[in-house]
């Protein structure tokens, strides 16, 4: 019933059709004529280049072709605006995934909640995933500008004006227009998996005893943790792809603290370094899987736990 | 009267309380949609008055009249649609980009789709080691950044020589593995008694196919096919990587480098922008969000 997250796992194996054990290798050619167009695009286009990507990150240059082995990712590691970037990526997402999860959890409880007009409120919180964010960047600068509305919202705490997107603050403009962008997206997932909380777990639940609270952190919060860590994975892969927001609003040199792995790419590419180039796309695809796998594992000890 | 009120405030503090925060969200996340709209009906020299300052100095392109504060305006002083009159009539440039949108996107969209049926299809009907190897992968694929895939994307393009042709961008999005992961997904569920009864009747594996599996992923498609819109539509990275020449930029590129002088038609133009997607959100929330919620994979 959990049928979940990342396939590939046991639940997938259970869904498994029947009729496939019968089939035959004519059966087996067809299949394979199906799966022909899709294997082989992405093979051209993502795996094979990949290798070319590996095999560019072992070699000194296109030219000469000599292995020089790690040196390039150490080259990598160590140059400035790549740590600069990989810092600030990394602190982008340490702030801005845990607001989308929680946030979003919370629009979701409330639009689960007897409130009114909860379908214009779900559409509502749901147009900003539809609006390309190259229409509203116009509104964020003059909201974040020197002059702007935030400015003269936060003057009322007490605190002076800056200029947010040229300031060791400007994360926090672009944290918001993440949050705008994505929340609608998280709600929607939570929304669904709060629904498919077995209305009779609840009810013994609340034969022992347990009140609106408990109910909440105990039974429903263990229920959805498989969404909890979708969304967690699905909001971190979000946050990386935050550059095209810090792109649209201030172009090819945002300030240092908007400085992204994706600016480094994009000046890497410029520079036609073929070697740093893949040495970074490495990296960046190691962290991920890292990552995920971590996720994955926690995701698993919770299931483990609810079945004990 | 007054105590009875208070009674009711307590008995009710959760709808109170879930309204509010409704509220506030709700005014939050439709302030710059409103904002963009109404600001692109201002003429350009209420625009230039309001907020020449934040775009003279974020620019170094034309000449604009620069006002010492920024007003935010909400209703405009007078409703005037210049702004639309002179994008669609005399400034072919957006309407070009524009188009250039429509066509990176929609045979993304298309051929995503065409591609990815066939394909998961495939990966349903007929499982096997090998298979299970390659959707693993397709799931990492997906997972993965722009950072990391575009880098293969870009050296492939290279060596077929469509850098800086629309091919570039059609490509890797029509071979994208993120319709395969989720129409796979569908297609599983699909139960093995229909199929069975479809091949005791003599179909083969296209009549299968085409007629039972196609028509009961109907929905699915559609849902996938609002996402896979939104994304592309959306779309900034791979334009700046793959295509050198400005003038092939989709309009989500060009809208950022609109220069100083033009900002009172950026707003119309992000208004015109946002209104494919939008219509799209109007006719299809529903199965926008019963593709999200199936993306969750709760919904059994």
């Amino acid at each position: 019933m959990k049928q979940l997250v990342i396939p590939f796992r046991k639940t997938e194996k259970q869904n498994k059709p029947h009729h496939a054990d019968k089939r035959t290798g004519k059966q087996r050619a067809i299949s394979w004529g199906f799966l022909a167009p899709s294997v082989a695009g992405v093979f051209l286009f993502f795996v094979a280049p990949f290798f070319v990507v590996i095999y560019y990150s072992l070699i000194n240059n296109v030219v000469r072709r000599e292995f020089v082995g790690l040196s390039n990712f150490i080259r990598t590691i160590e140059n400035n605006a790549f740590k600069l970037a990989a810092v600030n990526t990394m602190k982008f997402s340490l702030i801005a995934v845990p607001l989308a999860v929680v946030l979003s959890l919370l629009l979701a409880i409330v639009l689960m909640s007897r409130i009114p007009m909860k379908s214009t409120f779900r559409s509502f919180f749901l147009s900003p995933l539809m609006v390309p964010v190259a229409s509203v960047v116009l509104i964020w600068q003059i909201l974040f500008n020197y002059n702007g509305l935030v400015n003269d919202i936060v003057a009322v705490f007490g605190v002076d004006k800056i200029d947010w997107l040229k300031s060791p603050h400007a994360q926090v403009a672009i944290i918001l227009l993440f949050l705008w962008k994505n929340l609608g997206y998280n709600m929607i997932l939570f929304m669904a998996a709060l629904a498919s909380v077995p209305q009779d777990l609840i009810e013994v639940a609340k034969l022992e005893g347990a009140n609106d609270f408990q109910i909440f952190y105990i039974v429903k919060l263990r229920f959805i943790s498989s969404t909890i860590l979708f969304v967690t994975i699905m909001s971190l892969i979000n946050s990386f792809k935050v550059f095209r927001e810090i792109y649209l609003m201030t172009g090819d040199y945002p300030y240092d603290s908007l400085y992204m792995l994706q600016h480094f790419m994009n000046n890497t590419f410029q520079a036609l370094d073929y070697q740093r180039l893949s040495a970074a796309a490495i990296l960046m695809a190691l962290v991920m899987i890292v990552i995920i796998a971590v996720l994955m594992k926690t995701e698993d000890k919770f299931e483990k736990d609810i079945e004990e | 009267m007054k105590k009875s009120f208070r009674k009711w405030c307590k008995e009710n503090i959760v709808l109170i309380l879930g309204t509010a925060i409704a509220l506030f969200f709700a005014v939050l996340f439709l302030l710059p949609i409103v904002l963009t709209f109404t600001n692109s009906l201002m003429s350009s020299s209420e625009i230039a008055a309001n907020y020449g300052a934040v775009f003279a100095t974020t620019d170094t392109g034309g000449k604009v009249f620069v006002s010492r504060t920024v007003t935010l305006k909400f209703i405009p002083d007078m409703v005037s649609f210049s702004q639309y009159f002179t994008v669609l009539l005399k400034s072919p440039e957006y309407l070009f980009k524009f188009w250039n949108s429509v066509i990176y996107v929609v045979p993304i969209v298309v051929f995503q789709l065409t591609v990815a049926t066939l394909a998961a299809y495939g990966f349903s009907r007929f499982t096997g080691r090998v298979k299970e190897i390659i959707f693993f992968a397709y799931i990492i694929l997906m997972l993965m950044p722009y950072q990391v895939t575009l880098v293969p994307n870009f050296l492939v393009s290279r060596f077929l020589h469509i850098v800086d042709t629309r091919w570039a961008i059609w490509l890797p999005g029509i071979f994208s593995p993120f319709a395969v992961y989720l129409l796979t997904k569908f297609m599983r569920r699909i139960p093995s008694s229909v199929i069975e009864a479809a091949q005791i009747d003599g179909a083969n594996e296209w009549m299968i196919f085409s007629r039972i599996c196609l028509p009961l992923c109907r929905g699915a498609i559609g849902s996938i096919a609002i996402l896979v819109f939104i994304d592309y539509w959306n779309m900034v990275e791979q334009p700046l990587i793959l295509l050198a020449d400005e003038e092939m930029h989709p309009l989500s590129v060009f809208l950022s480098k609109i220069n100083a002088g033009e900002i009172s038609l950026a707003f119309a133009v992000a208004v015109i922008y946002m209104i494919p997607p939008l219509l799209i959100f109007l006719y299809g929330e529903d199965n926008l969000v019963e593709g999200i919620s199936f993306q969750g994979g709760v919904k059994s």
